[in-house]
């Protein structure tokens, strides 16, 4: 019997269990519309496809207790030295177990790719504008993955109670206790007592390796139901509406495709883990509060975190025999829950200005979305002046600068540069536009240059492919709301504030550059 | 909606354009074989991983330049597999561009909102079984429904009670009483004045019965650093100048920003630095803030010796130590 032939009696007997013939036809010829973007997604997936399996491994030996031991393993340099078990057997992990050290660095790498896959994958969705409906409820699953990826990886790079995570541990455990009212009882209940005690380590384990693991699953499971029923985005381009999907089917080459990159994903992880060194807990030393290491920095993705809360002045309020810790909680939780609400609530905002309540599968180019553009440009210049200032104590010794001068550069620039990286976004957008615009209408320079009878120097121009013009041109050009203050029937509308802010959000979201129309072009043809 | 009447027209998917090796068997061969060699390399991976496994000691170092010393059995161990993961997706994804179709299909879409009718049918299906359970007239069920449920929720908080004590006034106090001995931390040992030269820092901890079994809880509070300066150097109120010893200062370890140990003294400017978010606490003025996000001084310790010389606490610390919490009371 042929290969295919088996295949098909396999086929053949599902069905005759499940009766699910019908559905696995149509969806094993299911469409699925590639460009290297939508792989952003599929490294996260796959990112987290190995962090279970590094992850299992690395439970077979690691022990989760803050019990004291002494250290009596083979890495000389702690010989003796008092630690807690879970330090002692994650140091084991590393020098005992083969392969161990290895599947350390795999894990570690693997949640950093995931981190940065989530954020790269959201960027897309987000300067794509991929979040518009039907897809709202899916983004906002997104934002929930992203978040318990920051949870879980600050729980996970803790576990190792090394000098490094313990630190980081003690600035959560100040974050707990600053909640006003509640902060010293939650600090208590979460640490079983007064801080390190022994109880966080056991409890932080079970979170991170069953609670969390489990409500991803659900969630990544809800993504991917939700991405396979509404179908996936495609970029626009000729032959490509909102009403179809181009692309290749599910058998045999996009799962060809995909299982070829969750292997490929996986190996790069294991070259990074190979040849460098992640997370060097030895070096660390166990973790105790009276110690502390020089440039102590958390994983990246909590960097912009850390910076904030570096940044921050010095303000407590203390009245009443109370104390307010306004430097911990505005940095530390009132900023990060405005941003993650406002990237949860952005699809609602943004159809709430536009007043379009369509469908969208066709993607928008971010040039064509300049608002939109601008307004993703302004966030990531946030974290990336928070960032830096998370990591302010490393520049200052990598490029002799001082970490006060870095501290107020950022301290200015958190509020100064995220609307000048908007003004500017939003220009370059219209500036693209215009050039879209100018291509469509007079053709590309082919750098060929021509001499005119009389002498002129002139460039030649070719006109572009039909199917390129209808790319530049295929996109809609909303025009703003109209929303007088008196309407039809002569009667004031309620809510006059709103909808002047409405109004006005929405004249500047329709700023556009005319496109190219088929009048345009004929006539320019003529001449 | 927009002014689209003389949009340019969609000229449709451009004309498919065949690879070679959809119409050159030798091609299509020639791809075969390139697959077979990924998945080889593939399979070389993994011998170089039982290789590295068998033969190479786990305590074998080697010397490569830029990554400089290296374990070679774990690297052995990580190359072995990278290469065979890496090149398994490598085979398959040139299997799938070379000679899968790459006919580029098109699917229809539809919208994703049902037909009317059904609509209908549905939102009726909604109102109907909400009326026939009365959820619009009988308020009552309604609202004792919400509160129970409401309730019902307290009982696991309640249960999660006993995840530990609560805080009472351990927060604001610390080991140190009024004559408990500084000593050194490591070493345990007592310190004399003249133990510490001027400029010298030392990290300090109250003495106990048994050190031996010293909790982190208790350093997490108890940590001091002592710092001896020339007594002219200090620029300290009356009081604050009383509790240091011939120059010598104690302040808590533990930052008042978010509880770091404030590890960092620069001798040049006397100044405390802590690693975590660069609170900076000038130490001639009493640890008092002069960078950073840090809110208030670290407390300092009355500080004297006894009869024999030994620094001993004249008095426990005389507010809480570490960072704030809500019940701190600073006046």
């Amino acid at each position: 019997m042929t290969v295919e032939a088996r295949l098909g009696t396999v086929a053949n007997y599902v069905d005759e269990r499940t009766g699910g013939a019908a559905w696995m036809k149509k969806n094993l010829q299911k469409v699925f519309p590639d460009h290297w973007s939508f792989l952003l997604g599929e490294v996260a997936l796959y990112s987290f496809v190995i962090l279970l399996l590094s992850g299992t491994f690395l439970t077979f030996w690691f022990d989760p207790s803050q019990r004291e031991v002494i250290y009596e393993g083979s890495y000389e340099p702690l010989e003796g030295i008092k630690m807690s078990a879970a330090y002692a057997s994650a140091l084991h992990i590393s020098f005992e177990v083969r392969g161990g050290l290895l599947m350390r660095q795999i894990h570690h790498w693997a949640a950093l790719i995931f981190m940065a896959a989530i954020v790269a994958h959201m960027m897309r969705v987000f300067f794509t504008g991929a979040f518009r409906k039907p897809r709202e409820g899916n983004w906002i699953l997104g934002i929930g993955l992203l978040t318990l990826g920051i949870v879980e990886g600050f729980l996970g790079y803790s576990l190792p109670d090394d000098l490094l995570s313990g630190t980081g541990v003690r600035i959560a455990e100040a974050i707990i206790q600053a909640l006003p009212v509640v902060g010293s009882y939650f600090a208590y209940f979460a640490f079983g007592g007064a801080f390190p005690g022994e109880a966080f380590i056991p409890r932080i384990y079970t979170v991170h390796v069953l609670l969390l693991p489990g409500a991803f699953l659900a969630l990544i499971t809800a993504h991917l139901m939700l991405v396979w029923y509404q179908k996936h985005t495609q970029y626009p381009g000729p032959g490509r509406t909102e009403k179809n999907v181009v692309g290749y089917p599910l058998m045999p080459t996009y799962m060809a495709k995909a299982g070829g990159f969750f292997f490929i994903v996986f190996g790069v992880t294991a070259f990074l883990a190979a040849v460098a060194s992640i997370n060097p807990i030895w070096l660390y030393g166990p973790y105790t509060p009276g110690q502390i290491s020089a440039g102590s920095q958390p994983d990246w993705y909590m960097g912009w975190l850390d910076g904030l809360v570096r940044m921050a002045p010095p303000i407590e309020t203390q009245a009443f025999g109370h104390t307010i810790s306004w430097n911990i909680l505005v940095p530390g939780l009132i900023i990060p829950g405005i941003l993650f609400t406002g990237m949860a609530l952005y699809p609602f905002i943004e159809s709430w200005i536009t007043g379009d309540k369509r469908e969208h599968h066709l993607l928008d180019r971010p040039r064509n979305a300049p608002n939109r553009t601008a307004l993703g440009a302004m966030s990531l210049t946030f974290v990336m002046v928070t960032l830096i200032n998370g990591g302010n104590d490393i520049i200052a010794t990598h490029f002799d600068l001082s970490i006060n001068q870095i501290m107020w550069g950022t301290r200015f620039g958190v509020f100064l540069l995220p609307p000048l990286a908007f003004v500017i976004t939003k220009r370059l957008c219209l500036s693209l536009q215009r050039a879209d615009r100018d291509l469509v209408l007079h053709g590309r320079e082919t750098g060929t240059l021509l001499r005119l009878p009389h002498g002129e120097f002139v460039e030649v121009h070719e006109p572009i492919s039909p199917e390129k013009a209808y790319f530049l041109t295929s996109h809609e050009q909303a025009p703003a709301l109209e929303l007088p203050a008196v309407d039809g029937h002569g009667v004031k509308r309620a809510h006059a504030l709103r909808n002047k802010l409405r109004a006005r959000m929405s004249v500047a979201n329709a700023e556009a550059i005319p496109k190219v129309s088929l009048n345009e072009l004929k006539e320019i043809e003529h001449h | 909606m927009s002014n689209e009447i003389e949009a340019i027209q969609d000229p449709g998917l451009p004309a498919h354009v065949h690879r070679k090796a959809d119409t050159d068997p030798a091609a299509a061969n020639r791809a075969e074989r390139q697959v077979a060699i990924l998945f080889g390399i593939s399979a070389l991976g993994t011998v170089l991983l039982i290789v590295s496994y068998i033969f190479i000691p786990d305590d074998l170092f080697i010397f490569i330049p830029v990554m400089g010393n290296q374990n070679a059995h774990q690297l052995g161990l990580g190359l072995g597999m990278a290469i065979s993961l890496f090149f398994i997706g490598m085979g398959a994804i040139h299997w799938a561009k070379t000679l899968m179709p790459d006919t580029e299909v098109v699917a229809q879409r539809h919208e994703l909102r049902s037909p009317d009718s059904d609509r209908k049918d549905f939102v009726d299906a909604v109102k109907s079984g909400a009326g026939a359970a009365g959820l619009g007239r009988r308020s009552l069920i309604k609202r004792s429904l919400g509160a129970a449920l409401g309730l019902s929720a307290l009982s696991p908080l309640l249960l999660l009670r006993d995840l530990g004590p609560l805080p009472g006034k351990e927060l604001e106090k610390t080991s140190w009483k009024s004559g408990t001995y500084l000593v050194t931390d490591p070493g345990n040992r007592r310190i004399k004045d003249s133990d510490l030269e001027v400029g010298a820092v030392a990290q300090v901890l109250p003495e106990i019965a048994d050190p031996e079994h010293r909790k982190l809880s208790d350093i997490a509070k108890d940590a001091v650093l002592l710092i001896r300066l020339r007594p002219q150097e200090f620029n300290l109120e009356a009081d604050k100048l009383a509790m240091t010893h011939d120059g010598i200062i104690a302040f808590s370890k533990i930052c008042s920003h978010m509880g770091c140990a404030v590890a960092l003294y620069e001798q040049q400017t006397k100044h405390l630095l802590c690693p975590c978010h660069q609170s900076t606490f000038d130490v001639t003025r009493g640890a008092k803030v002069i960078f950073g996000p840090s809110a208030r001084p670290l407390p300092q310790l009355d500080i004297t010796i006894d009869d024999e010389g030994y620094l001993v606490a004249r008095q426990p610390f005389s507010e809480p130590v570490g960072p704030s919490f809500w019940e701190r009371n600073s006046q």
